[in-house]
């Protein structure tokens, strides 16, 4: 940590306490624009969600960011230090885990942590030190000898994680980490993401999982390559404080959905699961009316009631907002 | 440099947990030799020979015995009738015929000129000059002793001189093609293995999505890729030699130069090989097309524009400018002169230099093309 006051002389230029901060990142594919004009920042110790459709302008953010791909304007400063000035000093500050297992199959466990840490780099010291915190965060202890390709897929992604941060960056970057890991796996993946702020690690993360999103402190939503919304999970269902949410479990939902939509009272539908989310226009309003209404139609009702929105609620509606205007 | 052995290490691991490439990389080269250095034969042995002799003579007895004496005819049996021949030859039943004229012992004691004639089967051009040359040979040397046996003895007077032309085919004197292509199977197989097994290697980091991972690291280009090819150059290096001791053992082809040499031979080829791979493992995505564009551009030139079984020299012009960026044509001329001629640098000097600028060349522009990806 002998190296902290140089970063805090590097960030300067920013505000204190910042490890991301975006100003107007811009990235063109020839006319096709990924990222447009998008600002946002990063305190340090947090847990940012980065949500998006897929081809949104996350994964393209997420490579500019970690100096892989050059902004066609815009700054960005990780870690105090300017993305596009000085690629190679920002990889040395960041971790990053991408959504595929970026490990060697056909190389063991302690192979791939002999790798990673031969390529950022380690002393031999520090190398053993660390290996052993990797051994012992993914719970990997007497696995040492295991092929990864032989591991289940919770313990590769743990190791995979600890491979990321074996040189201790202060700022970690996580594509998808969780895809096609079991839900028990995937609490305790979190479990080491909070303990990871805790520390003082800033952890930039993109996900599917929208309950999973619920575990970062603020949530960025990206469209069509624009900032759609920020803020947390609390602020963000703000957005339907004048707007209750009535799940309705039906017989029929597809049918009671075209039903709902007709319905004056009703801003919009969606289906969650096999039961039905309706965006009422009025707060003000009585749920059983709907009900009597899709009795009308023969459609049968077991419950309706105001729900709390989730943030597959708020992402709906966001994307939908956004792509209509 | 701790970097790239890291990188040499981790790719070295990979090699020796998938012993099957590992075995294919080492051992499937030597086999290869087998298999071509067996079925690539161009010398032609046991032509089937019909003899037409209108002399029947001690000395036509004596020229047909050192035509099935040679070797590289066998005799069917002796023929009388023109038109019996003709059906011969068109059956197929014999491919040369060797027709003695009447009179040709007298003739020759009185050292008058005397012709024979042979007739070869065509329907081969190449089989047809080969045992074409093998007659007139044969004929010539026949001549040859009898100028001298009927030459008067020494004490009376000294004999006339023979002039006759005296063909020497030096460091392959039985004009064996084995010792002329092993060389070439050496470049060829060498040549295909490292560009395959290079660009094979970079392009599966590429689909697996370990190249991405590895390029979020702190890590340049030139040590990842020094570290990648190196376990490879030591392998098809390894292999290469393995080439040429069984080309030593099975087909008797002479060490006569340096190893030392020989070694720096091989390495600048296979340097200049691996960074082809290189390239095109920058231009390829997935390894199926990394595969095909491997195999063809090591493989096609490497067989037809090396010099390894048509000669440059019989190529049109505007064939033998493109030669000359073909890497094998000059590892070719280099490994011919050690290894059959013995030969020291001042003789192939050359050839190294325009090896070593191919290599540069390539790994210049590999690299050049591998940044730009990388950053």
């Amino acid at each position: 940590m002998s190296d902290l006051p140089l970063r805090a002389a590097k960030s300067a230029a920013s505000e204190p306490g910042l490890a991301i901060d975006v100003r107007g990142l811009t990235r063109h594919f020839g006319a096709f624009v990924a990222v447009d004009d998008l600002s946002f920042s990063v305190k340090q110790g947090e847990i940012f969600g980065f949500l998006g459709a897929n081809g949104a302008g996350k994964s393209t953010t997420i490579r500019m960011l970690c100096g892989l791909l050059k902004p066609t304007s815009g700054t960005a400063l990780v870690g105090g230090i300017d993305v596009s000035r000085d690629p190679e000093g920002v990889k040395r500050t960041i971790g990053y885990m991408s959504q595929k297992f970026s490990l060697y199959e056909a190389l063991t466990v302690d192979q791939n942590i002999e790798f990673f840490g031969g390529i950022y780099g380690l002393s031999r010291d520090r190398f053993v030190e660390r290996r052993k915190f990797v051994r012992e965060m993914a719970g990997l202890q007497g696995r040492e000898d295991t092929l990864t390709r032989d591991l289940p897929g919770g313990w590769r992604q743990r190791l995979a994680l600890g491979c990321a941060i074996l040189h201790e960056p202060r700022i970690v970057f996580l594509d998808e980490p969780t895809g096609g890991v079991d839900p028990l796996s995937r609490r305790r993946f979190w479990d080491l993401i909070g303990d990871l702020s805790r520390q003082g690690v800033t952890v930039l993360v993109t996900t599917h999982y929208l309950d999973e999103a619920e575990h970062c402190h603020r949530i960025a939503i990206i469209q069509a390559g624009k900032l759609a919304a920020l803020g947390t999970a609390t602020e963000l269902k703000q957005v339907f404080s004048s707007r209750p949410i009535v799940e309705i479990h039906a017989s029929q939902p597809v049918q009671a959905m075209s039903v709902l939509d007709k319905n004056p009272n009703v801003e919009k539908t969606s289906l969650f699961g096999t039961s039905v989310h309706a965006v009422l226009k009025d707060a003000s309003l009585d749920p059983s009316v709907l009900a009597q209404a899709l009795r009308a139609e023969g459609i049968e009702v077991s419950s309706i009631g105001a729900v709390m929105p989730s943030l597959e609620d708020v992402f709906l509606d966001v994307v939908e907002r956004v792509g209509a205007a | 440099m701790r970097k790239t052995l890291a990188v040499a290490s981790k790719e070295l691991r990979q090699i020796l947990r998938d012993q099957r490439s590992l075995l294919i990389l080492l051992f499937v080269p030597a086999f290869f030799l087998l298999l071509y250095g067996y079925a690539l034969n161009f010398d032609i042995r046991n032509v089937t020979l019909a003899v037409q002799d209108k002399d029947r003579s001690t000395k036509s007895r004596e020229l047909v015995s050192s035509f099935v004496n040679s070797g590289y005819f066998s005799l069917v049996g002796y023929v009388d009738a023109p038109a019996e021949l003709d059906r011969l030859v068109d059956l197929g039943r014999v491919r040369s015929i060797l027709s003695i004229p009447a009179g040709f012992e007298r003739d020759l004691s009185m050292r008058k000129p005397v012709t024979v004639q042979v007739i070869i089967d065509g329907d081969n051009a190449n089989t047809a000059s080969t045992v074409s040359g093998y007659a007139r040979t044969l004929i010539n040397e026949f001549s040859g002793a009898q100028m001298q046996l009927t030459s008067p003895g020494p004490a009376s007077r000294p004999p006339v001189p023979v002039i006759s032309v005296e063909p020497r085919i030096w460091y392959n004197p039985q004009l064996r093609s084995t010792l002329f292509l092993v060389p070439g199977l050496i470049a060829y197989i060498s040549m295909i293995t490292a560009v395959v097994s290079t660009a094979l290697s970079v392009v599966r980091e590429k689909e697996r999505g370990t190249m991405e991972q590895v390029r979020m690291a702190p890590l340049s280009p030139l040590p990842y890729i020094i570290g990648k090819t190196m376990p490879y150059l030591v392998i098809s290096f390894v292999s290469a030699i393995l080439v040429i001791l069984s080309a030593m053992l099975l087909f008797d082809l002479p060490m006569r130069g340096s190893w030392l040499l020989l070694c720096g031979a091989i390495g600048l080829f296979l340097i200049g090989a691996q960074a082809q791979g290189l390239l095109i493992s920058t231009i390829a995505e997935t390894q199926q097309v990394a595969f095909q564009v491997a195999l063809l551009s090591s493989l096609l030139p490497t067989m037809i524009l090396s010099g390894f079984i048509f000669p440059i020299s019989s190529m049109p012009i505007v064939v033998q400018w493109i030669t000359h960026i073909v890497p094998a044509r000059y590892f070719l001329v280099a490994l011919r002169s050690i290894v059959l001629k013995g030969a020291d640098i001042t003789a192939f000097w050359q050839e190294m230099v325009a090896l070593a600028i191919f290599a540069t060349v390539a790994l210049g522009l590999a690299s050049l093309r591998l940044s730009r990806e990388w950053a």
